[in-house]
């Protein structure tokens, strides 16, 4: 058994990949390997994984509606064998919304980094690889979207757009790639004029080819690591706007807006913006924890081991 | 006969700085010519005005007979290729040899890109079992021939070379010299060397250029500097420094 | 000749994932006043020698010697603060590239006068005018003009003889030189080698010159230790060079092309597992 596994470990490490699948699972692996010598970084990929059980699970861990509560006999009761988290002011049981709005932060979070990640990614790489006017006009825009605090943009973009969760992650997506750009140019700009960059324009590629094939990979995994890093930020900007009344709209259970109606009742009924608060926190600490471990394992400049 | 490399009165600026200094040279096809120079006489530059790298001011240089413009075009690439100088720095380090050798071939539609690649590598001496090796698990050495065999896999019939041995240890030079001298006879390539190294120069070559601060010194066949008939001080200096330290 | 240093079984190990990997592995030598050499090719363990003597192997590297002494001073049982004020006070050493081992932001000649400072109490005055006539004796020819640039305004060979200058003076009685020409031209290299070997004679020293270039050490040096994966395959004197034994010595020395002896193909080195043992 645990020759087997032995075995199966060499084969990974392999110096000598006898084909284009064992190459790739073996730097997989190595990758792997760097991140899990990290405990906390493996508590924040449990800490998601967890999140992503949960909001997939939601229908079968939720005990009650996350939308009808019982205002007759449960309004504002504390927690208890009966409400885990409590029930808030419409007599809904805060755990199930909590279960339920895992959904509505992963959604938010997925379609951000889905938004914002590749225009980030080909606005900084085209403009560091192109140079000159091309690279001045993506950097000054950029630079313009960079000027204004991140809510405040997010919040005009709403406010023109109408409130709605989905809008809220439009706002969020716009102004969170220019960092990504900032960052994909900057590494372009490191390797635009190695050896092995010019090589491949000795090659006769095109400049559309070499972006897209050899430097755009080479720039990913900064990128997923910003991105993880920035999650936190995400849910908490959905989060406030949510709190503002421009996100998710009632009654749905997004974190945000149920801290925003829970703060009338913060004194005496600490649980109903506490519960939500806490489930912030958490996922955010995840997020946090996850993007430190794959800084660790994806690192390109310790890419050579 | 039509020359392989033709480079006439070339000017090569970057910001002001002139790099090269109206320098001509003419390459026989099949003919091994050598640059030697120190560092800045722009014998490198030189090779990358040639492959379109570095920004020609003015004058002219033809390959095969045919009078490059500003751009070169996707039929260039397959009569000329270059190997660089930093085994570690020309290799893209995400990517594993199948793929470096599989790209030249994407770009220019070659077909049967499975037999080119198992061919390149047995020629430069690697074999299947570095086929899908990544840049840092080859040596310095290894890494050159791979280079090398992508620079060949477009079967060009010019080959740049710029100071392909000098970051090598001086066993795997040798090791390195020999494959470059057996692919050029087999293929009948013509090379243009780079060296700063007189040794490598008249080892690898026929015929020889010696420069300095971007211009020429003088034109001089390999024998010569054996026989050590050399005009230039310049020269004879680059030739006593090659001898090792003489205490005075 | 009583020995400046003394090596015997120097060993130095890395951990690494796959377990211990022994860089040097039992070099033994003892230096005089002379010009030692320490050839091999990368990964033979010559650089990580020079290191070891010096006290500038990575942390988590272990050493271990049966003798490791410089002038009496037991260097393995020294502290750091010995070692530190044995480096460039008695030691000294220079390094393959000036532009690593000068400051950036410092003018060369305040680098060489705080160099004196830290060694000896001198006056601000008079470390100046020591480092101008430093300056003059690595012949750099407008000193004053040189000791107010920085290392990024001078040459790769004016930039090692500044950094010979630093390292000189505080009078070291050892010095070692990593491959301290590689990176300059070939008459550039010259040049800079003779300076260095007149003040080492003049001086004194001892020199440990750590090269993979055969032929340059030995045309430099009284004496070559050929080293191979981590151990000293050969020991001989420069001038008995074509007379070595070893077949990596000669093996090396075939293998470089020499402008009047036509060799094709050239004769390569057959590795043998034998050596390493």
């Amino acid at each position: 058994m645990s020759a087997a596994v032995q075995s199966r470990r060499d084969w990974l490490l392999s110096d000598r990949p006898a084909s284009r699948a064992q190459a790739r699972l073996g730097r997989a692996y190595v990758a792997w390997r760097r991140f899990t010598a990290n405990r906390l970084a493996v508590v924040g990929l449990l800490i998601i994984l967890a999140l992503v059980v949960v909001a997939a699970l939601a229908d079968v861990l939720a005990p009650y509606s996350p939308t009808i509560g019982d205002l007759k006999n449960a309004r504002l009761l504390a927690p208890g064998a009966a409400h885990w988290f409590g029930t808030d002011d419409l007599g809904r049981d805060i755990y199930s919304r909590i279960v339920y709005g895992s959904r509505w932060t992963l959604y938010v979070v997925i379609l951000v980094a889905i938004i914002a990640a590749p225009i980030g990614l080909l606005v900084g790489t085209v403009a560091g690889y192109a140079g000159g006017w091309t690279d001045a006009i993506l950097m000054r825009v950029t630079d313009i979207f960079l000027a204004f605090p991140k809510l405040v943009l997010a919040l005009a973009f709403v406010a023109a757009l109408g409130p709605g969760i989905e809008n809220a992650v439009i706002a969020i997506a716009i102004t969170s790639w220019p960092p990504y750009a900032r960052i994909a140019r900057a590494e372009t700009l490191t390797v635009r004029n190695s050896d092995y960059i010019k090589a491949v324009q000795l090659m006769g590629a095109s400049p559309f080819r070499i972006v897209l094939r050899h430097i755009m990979p080479l720039c990913i995994s900064s990128l997923i690591i910003r991105v993880t890093l920035d999650m936190a930020g995400i849910i908490l900007t959905a989060a406030g706007l949510g709190f503002l009344g421009l996100g998710a709209q009632p009654p749905l259970p997004e974190w945000g807006a149920m801290i925003a109606s829970g703060r009338r009742f913060i004194l005496d009924q600490w649980w109903v913006a506490g519960a939500p608060g806490g489930a912030i926190l958490i996922v955010s600490l995840g997020f946090n924890l996850l993007g430190d471990g794959l800084r660790d394992a994806l690192d390109p400049r310790s890419g050579d081991q | 006969m039509t020359s392989a490399i033709s480079v006439d009165r070339l000017e090569v600026i970057f910001d002001r700085f002139r790099a090269l200094k109206g320098v001509s040279l003419d390459v026989q096809p099949g003919e091994s010519f050598g640059l030697v120079g120190e560092s800045g006489s722009g014998k490198s530059t030189l090779l990358r005005a040639i492959v379109g790298l570095a920004p020609v001011a003015s004058g002219g240089i033809a390959v095969n007979g045919k009078t490059l413009g500003p751009r070169r075009d996707k039929a260039f690439y397959r009569e000329v290729q270059m190997v660089f100088q930093d085994p570690y720095g020309s290799l893209h380090p995400r990517q594993t040899v199948d793929r470096l050798l599989q790209e030249p071939l994407a770009i220019h539609g070659f077909a049967d890109s499975e037999k080119r690649i198992e061919r390149a590598l047995d020629e430069v001496g690697l074999g299947k079992g570095f086929r899908f090796r990544y840049a840092h698990q080859l040596s310095g050495g290894q890494r050159q021939r791979v280079a090398i065999a992508r620079a060949l896999i477009l079967e060009p019939s010019i080959l740049l070379l710029d100071e392909p041995t000098s970051a090598l240890d001086a066993s795997v030079q040798a090791e390195v010299l020999n494959l470059l001298e057996e692919v050029r006879r087999r293929r009948k390539l013509t090379f243009l060397m780079v060296s700063h190294d007189l040794a490598i120069i008249t080892h690898m070559c026929e015929r020889l250029m010696v420069m300095q601060n971007g211009g020429t010194v003088e034109n001089l066949a390999a024998s010569d500097l054996v026989e050590r008939r050399v005009t230039k001080d310049y020269t004879r200096n680059l030739l006593r420094a090659s001898d090792g330290f003489v205490r005075v | 000749m009583s020995a400046l240093l003394d090596v015997e079984d120097l060993r130095v190990t890395f951990p690494t994932r796959v377990g211990l990997v022994e860089a040097v592995r039992g070099v033994s030598f003892s230096l005089g006043r002379e010009r030692l050499g320490i050839v091999g090719e990368s990964g033979s363990g010559k650089s990580q020698t020079g290191r070891a003597i010096m006290g500038l192997t990575p942390p988590q590297a272990r050493i271990s010697a049966k003798t490791l002494s410089f002038d009496g001073i037991d260097l393995l049982a020294a502290s750091p603060r010995e070692r530190r004020a044995l480096r460039g006070n008695r030691i000294a050493m220079i390094l393959q590239d000036p532009k690593y081992s000068l400051d950036p932001v410092m003018s060369i000649g305040r680098q060489i006068v705080e160099t004196l400072r830290t060694h000896e109490k001198v006056s601000k005055a008079e470390a100046r005018e020591r480092a101008l006539a430093m300056l003059e004796a690595v012949q750099i020819r407008d000193p004053k003009r040189v000791f107010d640039l920085h290392p990024h305004e001078v040459s790769g060979g004016m930039g090692q003889r500044a950094m010979i200058a630093m390292m000189l003076i505080a009078g070291p009685e050892m010095m070692i030189a990593d491959e301290p020409t590689s990176a300059l031209d070939v008459t550039v290299q010259l040049e800079v080698l003779g300076i260095l070997d007149r003040l080492v004679s003049q001086r004194g020293m001892g020199l440990i010159f750590i090269s993979h270039d055969l032929r340059l050490v030995s045309s430099f040096c009284d004496r070559v230790l050929v080293m191979y994966a981590g151990k000293v395959v050969e020991q001989l004197k420069a001038s008995e060079l074509s007379q070595a034994q070893h077949p990596y010595t000669r093996g090396l020395l075939n293998c470089m092309p020499r402008i009047d002896a036509d060799r094709h193909p050239l004769p390569v080195l057959d590795r043998k597992p034998e050596w390493a043992a």
